[in-house]
């Protein structure tokens, strides 16, 4: 009996132990995590003094994600379109279709959904390139030239991703007004004037376009913060990049959708 | 310090965690010399660079290199010695998305305000010197294993460092490469002026072009001298090392229980 006891305590032991570690070890990844932040705040004056090299970036980031943004908001819009018109004509409101396409696109979905593509696709891209120069030394071959990489590497990236994300969020919502339109008027043919006439007077700029664009440059912080991070944390092991690209998608996912909730609160409520 | 010691390490101590990987280590590098360090994998060699580089700290102990002691450098004293130490890396570390020559001309346009016609001319100077000059518009992808270690080298030289460090600058190259490897580091060695730190395990190509030697066992140094005074040691782990014997000082086997009791032979199974 004793020795089952000893055995049941070794477990729960362990058990307790694990569970403190995984609890310390998240703990210690978030201030890990702040702290990489402000050091990329502090060396960003490399990123804005040669600005070509966040240009560059830009590139990868940001034009390199319009195939899926564009074609994603094309057909985010036209579902919309489809959905809206079956529910408002219920109702006999189909000429507010504009409304409820634009509203949706500019507030939530083109941020959100942007966000969330622009995660799959640059975030988890800029975590494999900064964890695959870890795994192969490039990042200490440039600290050995006595290059800094948090502001040769790190930061021009930091500041493509927070700059490419409003604007990939605003051109997918101008797609998707304009898969929207596509199927409401030229497909079912709800009433072209009252289809942008409503929509021009119902969305407003600084309730709905700014707030949608203030969504947005949070994502791109949140994203290109995790992914930056999860990449210059990266085990320098094949398996520890993968983790670390997984880990991206997921963590800045469930971010922009948390992120999503606290701004939305703060920004609509109280709104009719 | 001694006027032509380039590099001193005094007593140094150093350890990952509560595993201890150098134990008190003594060693000087002289100007103008090849030296290798020398010991079986994971016995210490490639810290005893990161901490010359000072990436890492040492425990306990001095790094001196040009006299002036690394622990007590800041971030900027530590970049500016840095520009005055070139390292190639086991696999070269290029920047896998810039060219060879835009590689090579890393260093000289973060750290230099020359004009562009400049740097093209020291850029093909160096390429030319490791051989490489009609390389200079290949991505890294497209090189050999020893094209990339020779551009690395190219670069690593890019500000005619006082010191280069290279780290198994051998493994896993073809015997042409590895003969060219070696000769380029004793011959940019003499013609530049410069030191070499050599951290390799290839014995018969280290002993044929370096100055000095010391052997890392354990996290001490447990032999030094002349290539010739290497040869001739009848040390029990320099003997082992240098004639690639299976079993010495250095194990075969690594630490375990009784071989009969992990069969569990001569004991009642449970």
């Amino acid at each position: 009996m004793p020795m089952t006891c000893d055995w049941e305590n070794s477990v729960l032991k362990q058990s307790i132990e694990n569970l403190g570690n995984s609890a310390l070890q998240g703990v210690r990844r978030i201030g890990f995590a702040a702290r990489f932040f402000v050091a990329v705040l502090l060396h960003s004056g490399t990123a804005f003094r040669r600005f070509g090299l966040t240009i560059r970036e830009m590139y990868f980031t940001g034009v390199l994600s319009l195939i899926i943004i564009l074609v994603s908001g094309l057909f985010v819009g036209m579902v919309l379109g489809l959905q809206g018109y079956e529910t408002l004509q219920t109702y006999g409101a189909e000429e507010a279709l504009g409304v409820l396409v634009a509203l949706s696109l500019v507030r939530e979905l083109g941020p959100v959904v942007a966000a969330l593509l622009f995660a799959s696709r640059a975030g988890s891209a800029i975590t494999a390139e900064i964890g695959l120069m870890k795994a192969t030394e490039q990042l200490s071959a440039m600290e050995m030239m006595a290059v800094d990489p948090i502001a040769r590497v790190v930061a021009p990236r930091f500041w493509a991703g927070v700059i490419s994300m409003p604007l990939l969020a605003a051109l997918f919502s101008a797609m998707g007004i304009f898969g929207g339109y596509l199927v409401g008027v030229q497909l079912i043919g709800v009433d072209e004037g009252a289809f942008w006439s409503q929509m021009k007077s119902a969305v407003d700029l600084e309730r709905d376009i700014l707030n949608g664009v203030i969504k947005s440059v949070v994502f791109g912080v949140a994203i290109t913060t995790i992914a930056l991070f999860e990449g210059y944390d990266a085990p320098p092991t094949a398996e520890g990049v993968s983790g670390a690209t997984t880990r991206t998608v997921v963590a800045s996912s469930l971010a922009v959708l948390a992120l999503d909730f606290v701004l939305t609160a703060f920004m609509f409520r109280g709104l009719n | 310090m001694h006027n032509d010691n380039l590099v001193e390490i005094e007593n140094v101590e150093f350890g990952y965690g509560d595993r201890p990987v150098l134990k008190g280590i003594n060693l000087t590098a002289r100007r103008g010399q090849v030296i290798a360090i020398m010991g079986s994998s994971g016995c210490g060699k490639t810290t005893l660079l990161r901490l010359i580089g000072g990436q890492i700290k040492p425990g306990r102990g001095t790094v001196r290199v040009a006299g002036e002691s690394l622990g007590e450098l800041d971030q900027a004293g530590l970049y500016r010695l840095r520009r005055k130490m070139g390292m190639l890396f086991q696999f070269g570390a290029l920047f896998t998305d810039i060219s060879v020559f835009d590689n090579v001309a890393f260093q000289l346009r973060e750290h230099t305000d020359l004009p562009e016609d400049a740097i093209r001319d020291l850029v093909l100077m160096k390429l030319h010197a490791v051989g490489l000059r009609g390389a200079s518009q290949l991505m890294p992808a497209e090189l050999s294993g020893g094209m990339a270690r020779r551009v690395a080298l190219a670069r690593a030289i890019a500000l005619e460092p006082m010191l280069v460090m290279y780290d198994e600058p051998f493994a896993g190259l073809d015997p042409i490469s590895l003969g060219i490897t070696g000769n380029l580091i004793r011959r940019l060695t003499d013609t530049l002026g410069l030191t070499s730190l050599v951290v390799t395990h290839d014995v018969q190509e280290s002993l044929k072009i370096v100055d000095y030697i010391y052997f890392v066992s354990e996290g001490v140094i447990v032999a030094e001298g002349t290539a010739a005074e290497i040869r001739a040691s009848d040390l029990p782990y320099v003997h082992q090392f240098v004639h690639g014997e299976a079993d010495g000082p250095v194990p075969f086997h690594y630490p375990a229980p009784s071989y009969a009791d992990d069969l569990r032979l001569g004991k009642q199974r449970a």
